[in-house]
This record gives C-alpha cells, structure tokens and sequence, in this order.
C-alpha cells in the first residue's frame, strides 16, 4: 500500500526545488501550478514542469517519491493547458483544486482520458486527489469521494476552507474540526486517502507535531506540507513505537501460524484476533518499514 | 667603566672564547642597523617604537626594490591594511616587490593596479579572489603566483623557502613596543595565528593598528621581543568582514540534508567515542554540522576534546557548555569566535605552524579524527579542487584544505552534486589541491561515498545501514542532471604553481584561452 503521510508542496517555477524535492524523501510531492504561481507565471511554470517532469521521473520513481500536480481550477484559461502538459509528461496524480461537487471530478476526468487517449497513454493511469475547500465541497465528501474509479485521495485545503466557513484559522483548529471530520469519513468509506492540510508556521516544529498527532489520531494519512524540514517531523509521528511493533509482528505471525493450521480464531496474549486487529497490525508494520525500522524477529 | 678584570690575554686562554669582545659600556654592542646615535646613553635603548606614519617606517626598515612583504589575511574582507601600506609603497615609487599574504580576498582588488604598474612582481597566498584571481589568470603577473596551504605557507617560511623581508602586521591593539593582539581595539579579528609565523621569521616587523593603548598591551600574540616599529593608522579594517556569508547557520535543506548525512557517517566511523577531535571548514553544511554534533554529545555523555583551525561561534558556544574541552584557534570566522577567545582561556590563540606546518615536531592537525570540509569539484579518484572555478579562473583558497585532509583520522568532503548547472562532482578537476588519497569520505545530498583505499570505513558504514553510493554512480547521476560541459580549453602559458603541503608541486593553473 502506498503511504501518504507526508505530502510536499513544491512551487512549479522553481527548477532547483523540483530538481531536489525527491531528495527530502516524502511520500509525495506535490508540484503546485495554482496558488503559488502568479499569474504572469503559469506558462513558464507549465512549461518546465513539463519538461522537468519528463526528465526526472526516473529518479522519482527510484527514490519511491509519487508525483502529483496541482492544476488550475478548470473554471480557469490555464485549468486544460495544465492537464494537456501534466498528463502527457505521466505525472502520476492530478490534484484538483477546489472541488465542490462529483461533476466537477467528471469533468476533469473526461479531459484526462481525452488526452490519455490522444498520447497514447494507457487510459486509467493517470489518478486524482481531489481537494474539498469549502464547506459544499465538505457536505458532498462522500458523493465526491466515490465518483471516480481514478480517484486515489482527499486532501482539506484549509486557508480556502476556513475563509469559506467566514471564520480564521486558530491554533486549536476548532474550526477545521467539522471539515476534516467529514472529510475522513468520507476517505475512510470510499477507501481512499485522507490528507491533511497544510501547517504554515514552518519555525513551530511543537505546534506541528501536535497538530500532526492529532490529524493522526483522527484518522487521516498525513499532511500536506510546505517544507522539507516537516517531513522528518510527521514521519517521526506516524511512526509506530517498539512496543506496538513487537505485538504486530506477534500478531501477523499467529495469523500465518493459524492460517496454516485452517483455525478461524486465536488469540494473542490472551486476546482475541479478528480481521480489523489483523489489518491494523498489518498497517503498522508498513509504516514502521517505512521508516526504516529493522524487524528481524518478534522480539 | 673601563674593564681591568678582564683582558685580552686572560681571554686567549679559555678556549671558544678567544675572540670574544671584552665588556667596554652598558650599549656598546648592538644589533647591526637597529640604533641611531643619541645623546643620552640610556636613549640609546628604544623605549618606544612607534612611527609617525607608514612612508616613515617604510623608510626606516630599508625596503628595496625587489623585496618580499607579507601580511595576514585575518581581516578578511574587511581588511585595510594591505591597501593602505600597499598604496604607500606605489607612491614612494618601488619596484617588482614580492607580496607574500596569508591569503588574498575580496579587499585586496588594489593588488591588480600595482601588478600592472610593477609595483609587484611576485605574488604568493593561499588564496586569490576577485579581479586580482581574475588578473593573475589572465597573466598581468610576469611571474607565477604561488599558491601554499596555511600549513605549507608555516613550511615555506619556517624551512626558508619563503624569506620575508618585511612583515605587515595589522593589529586591533598594541602597546609602544609592539605587544599586540586582534582582540582589543575598535577593529577586532581575533586571533593572529596566521601573523605569527610571519612576526617570528620576518627580518623587519612592523605593527600596524589603530588602537595604541598604555604599555604593558594584554594578550600578547605578537610580543614586542619580536617587532621592529609600530605605526598607528585611522583605520585597519572593518570587523564585520571577517564574517563571509559562508559562515552563517544554514536554513538551506539540501545543506541540512547533507550535514545530517556527514553526522551520520561521523556516528558511525568508530571514532565518536569521548575525546574525539574535529574541525570544520566554513560552508553552510560543514558549520551545520557542528550544530548536529551537539545534540549528540549531549545523547551520548561524552566531548570532544579539542576543535581546532577556523572558529566560529558555534564552537565557542560549545566549549562555553563544557562539550568541547579546548579550541586551538588559528583564525576567526564570526565575531562570536573573537568574543570566546577574548573571555575564554581554554580558548587558545595558536600560530599558522602550530596548526598545520607539516615539517616540524607535529602540528595541531596531527591529533585530529574528523575533519569536514567544502570543495569547488570532486573527481573520481576523491581529488579535491578548492582553487579555481569550472571555468578555469583562480577563484578561491588552498587554506588548510590538504593539511586537514591528511593529517585526519577521517577526512570528510562535503558538496552538492551540482551547483546550478554545472556539477561539482567529475571525471577530472580543472585544479588538484587535496590528492585524493588523503580524502576519505565524499558527502553530497544523494549520499556518502567511500574512498576505495578506506575499506574499513566502508564497512562500518555498511553495518550501521547508512546510505551508500559509489564515485561512479554520483558521476553519472551528475551527468544524467546536467549533461557534460565542453571542456575548457587553456593555453601553454602557467599563470600559477600549487604546493603541496610539503612543498612538492601538486598542480599548475594554465591560462584560458579566450
């Protein structure tokens, strides 16, 4: 399974940064030819994303780091221009910015298939990640979440969020509370990702990790960021401790032994094992693999 | 008086001392060409030498055409005193003078003038940057500069391959009689270390400051036992020089990224262990190092024993906690070096020869385990280039760059793999300053590289699961991003000799064909 617990914003006009991002080791990073790029800019940006994207992907691929592009709303001149280049250049996720509803994704994917089609791509390649920032986008999660085939994600974009909700942004989050609730419902039932939003204040690591832990708690895969130095930082949150390790590796390991033996039920230190605990288990050992813990024995 | 008790015959019969001089008044004997006639007998002792102005002590040392003058590079870029004495030199009117400085920086552009009018014939440094490097590429000299490590120039000087006539001193203060330092006055640098070797082997010293204070001067880095003259001029140099851009704290996440890598071969080399030594070049990986490095011996309970070379605040906030025991200090990078070897006395002020002289009893840099350290260009066989540009031209510093290198248990290189677009790590450097077998780890942001002739290291780092990648791999990658650049193609013509540290010539820089 793909993780998702770090997300990188990258601004698509910056060649040094799209050449290295790869190197910080996230999940996923993100090239954004929306917000972060002026207006005056959207072409050159496009331009060598294009051919950046083109030439790099092997090292992406390499280091395990997934691909996604921030395109321009379609209600925008540059939204089709921005899928023309993303989906010929094989970025591997498109994300949509500002989603409010299914017929939004459709239409975007109806152009991506187009162009698959005409470059000769295989159709279905190319996925989606939507992003809900506003609270319609919040009350469709669901409808949105399970419209496409091709959709892999749902991230919150909380400052467009928040402003919609006509409130600000706090340090408690209170106000991103109904919006991520919904959002990773909505993930979790369409068997999605949930991606968190981003967390601006790159100097607070304290106020980041907290945040971080409790989007964890809440469900969600893990979080957008804006710099590279965060990503050590939701990595270390999302990674199991020794203790949950060793009763994973306890559990898949009489999972095995019980399967081999055709038993239906077991127990592990007195407790009853059933289908959730065992993918639940199963979870943690991918993240703690992913974070490049060594797992020799269960002891 | 005059001396009955001893005679000529009385002499003649103790053996060695057969033509010895029998005592006649308290100043009969002198050093030859040190003393003017006074009236007085006592005014024959110099109670004060100081000089009112540069064209005076100029005059009064007897500088010929033809002469070697040095000076020290610890002022930096804000240094002033070079193109002060520089100037006076031009305007008295000499010709085809050495300049023999520690090394030559962004202040010192005056030089190209005084190469063009032949005020100087002969440049040696460690270092040339600017329009003076660009000059002395493009052959303004009719000579070949020659460029020494800090430790190879303490070589040269000391063994007598570099006879300085006069030394240049620029010094924040000194007393009367020439006992000066770089950490009192208005225009501080901290230590001299580099001045030292210079006060010590010169014929002529000549102290320059801008801060004459009441005899006795306190520290004494350069003793009066030592200097001819002392000159007070308005201004010697800007202090806030001394702090290139190069030695401030990093937020660049590549450096970090390439900092958190050295840390984590240094962890794993074996010779982290309480007691350790290190030193670190300027650069922001290098000095972000030091920052990691500290959360670590806090970790693990133990110190480093000493930090020596180039000292940055980072170090001295370190011995200021009790991580670090001692700092052998040859230069300071940052005001908040000059501040701890002020206050502090585990910080010590130490010379060019102490630190690095590869020929004497043993240097400072004998006893170090890590060294971290930049480069220019990499190749293949871990030579390092730390002189001159991807295109050719002379552009930075020797410095303690081959002296640490060797003399480190682990010599560690750090880079990115390329700058712009050019890549740093190659088939062959324009320029070999380091040899590559003293250079035992490569750091870049794709990972650590280890020198094949350091198996044992390699090793270690495969058994602590540390992120390797062959020369090769790094070359190609390199390759892959940037292509390859069309070579550059030079002329016959030598514009300038490398030294080695010990004195062997390690490369020449030709001059680029336009």
């Amino acid at each position: 399974m793909k993780l998702r617990r770090s997300m990188l914003f990258v601004p698509a006009n910056n060649p040094g940064i799209i050449r290295d991002s790869y190197l910080y080791k996230p999940d996923s990073v993100m090239f954004d030819l929306e917000d972060s790029i002026a207006i005056t800019e959207k072409d050159s940006a496009r331009c060598l994303l294009f051919n950046m994207i083109k030439k790099l992907k092997p090292l992406y691929k390499e280091a395990g780091v997934e691909t996604v592009v921030r395109i321009n709303s379609l209600d925008t001149e540059f939204g089709i221009q921005d899928l023309e280049a993303m989906v010929r250049a094989e970025i591997e996720v498109i994300r949509i910015p500002k989603t409010d509803t299914p017929e939004d994704v459709y239409e975007v994917e109806k152009h991506i298939e187009r162009i698959e089609r005409e470059a000769g791509i295989e159709i279905g390649k190319t996925k989606i990640i939507v992003a809900i920032e506003s609270p319609l986008g919040a009350l469709n999660a669901l409808s949105i979440a399970k419209c496409s085939p091709r959709l892999i994600g749902m991230a919150i974009g909380g400052e467009d969020y928040v402003t919609n909700l006509k409130t600000t942004r706090s340090t408690d989050g209170v106000e991103m509370m109904m919006g991520r609730a919904m959002i990773v419902m909505a993930a979790r039932s369409a068997g999605i990702a949930a991606v968190d939003s981003v967390y601006s204040d790159v100097n607070n690591d304290e106020g980041f990790i907290k945040e971080a832990q409790m989007i964890k708690q809440m469900g969600f895969d893990g979080k957008s960021l804006i710099h590279p130095r965060q990503i050590e930082l939701v990595h270390k949150v999302y990674t199991p401790d020794e203790k949950n390790i060793k009763k994973s590796l306890r559990i898949i390991k009489a999972t095995e032994e019980a399967m081999a033996e055709g038993k239906g039920v077991f127990t592990v230190d007195g407790k009853m094992i059933d289908k959730p605990i065992i993918e639940r288990a199963q979870h943690v050992l991918e993240l703690a693999k992913a974070a490049g813990i060594k797992m020799g024995g269960d002891e | 008086m005059k001396n009955a008790r001893v005679t000529e015959e009385i002499l003649k019969n103790i053996k060695d001392y057969e033509n010895r001089k029998i005592y006649t008044s308290p100043f009969a004997l002198q050093p030859e060409g040190t003393m003017e006639e006074r009236e007085n007998l006592k005014d024959k002792v110099r109670r004060d030498k100081t000089v009112s102005s540069l064209k005076e002590v100029i005059k009064k040392v007897g500088l010929k055409d033809g002469m070697t003058i040095s000076f020290h590079h610890h002022f930096r870029d804000g240094d002033k005193v070079l193109p002060l004495v520089m100037g006076v030199i031009a305007e008295m009117g000499f010709k085809n003078i050495r300049v023999a400085a520690s090394s030559f920086t962004g202040a010192h552009e005056c030089m190209v003038e005084h190469i063009k009018n032949g005020v100087v014939d002969r440049i040696e440094s460690s270092g040339l940057r600017g329009e003076l490097a660009k000059g002395i590429s493009d052959g303004i000299l009719p000579t070949k500069a020659v460029i020494r490590s800090h430790g190879g120039r303490a070589r040269a000087i000391v063994e007598g391959d570099l006879k300085i006539d006069v030394a240049f001193i620029g010094a924040s203060s000194s007393d009367c009689m020439g006992n000066s330092n770089g950490v009192v006055g208005k225009s501080v640098c901290g230590s001299l270390g580099y001045a030292m070797v210079d006060a010590e082997y010169a014929d002529k010293v000549i102290i320059i400051t801008d801060t004459l204070v009441d005899y006795p001067n306190y520290p004494v880095s350069i003793p009066q036992t030592k200097v001819d003259y002392v000159v007070t001029v308005d201004e010697i140099g800007d202090s806030n020089g001394i702090m290139s851009g190069a030695t401030r704290f990093t937020s660049n996440p590549k450096e970090l990224l390439i900092a958190k890598k050295v840390l984590e071969a240094m962890l794993a080399s074996g010779y982290f262990v309480d007691g350790f030594s290190m030193q670190t070049g300027t650069g922001g990986a290098s000095l972000a190092v030091t920052r990691f490095i500290k959360e670590e011996l806090i970790k693990r309970g133990i110190k480093c024993s000493y930090a020596l070379g180039g000292i940055t605040k980072a170090f001295a906030e370190l011995l200021e906690e009790g991580l670090v025991g001692k700092i052998f200090d040859v230069q300071d990078f940052d005001l908040g070096g000059v501040e701890s070897l002020t206050k502090n006395s585990l910080h010590q002020e130490i010379s060019a020869d102490f630190y690095a002289n590869p020929f004497n009893k043993s240097a400072g840099v004998n006893r170090l385990d890590f060294v971290i350290l930049s480069a220019l260009e990499i190749d293949r066989d871990f030579n390092v280039n730390v002189i001159s540009g991807s295109n050719g031209i002379i552009r930075a510093a020797s410095g303690g760059h081959s002296d640490t290198a060797a003399m480190a248990k682990m010599s560690v290189v750090v880079a990115p793999l390329i700058r712009g677009r050019l890549a740093t790590i190659m088939d062959k450097v324009t320029t070999v300053v380091t040899p590559g077998e003293t250079v035992d780890v490569v750091v870049t942001e794709l990972g650590v590289t280890v020198n094949p002739l350091r198996p044992d290291l390699k090793e270690k780092f495969e058994k602590a699961g540390i992120e390797l990648i062959e020369m090769d791999e790094l070359i190609e990658k390199a390759k892959f991003l940037v292509g390859e650049p069309k070579p550059i193609e030079f002329t016959d013509e030598v514009v300038a000799v490398v030294e080695y540290r010990d004195g062997s010539i390690i490369d020449v820089i030709r001059k680029v064909k336009k």
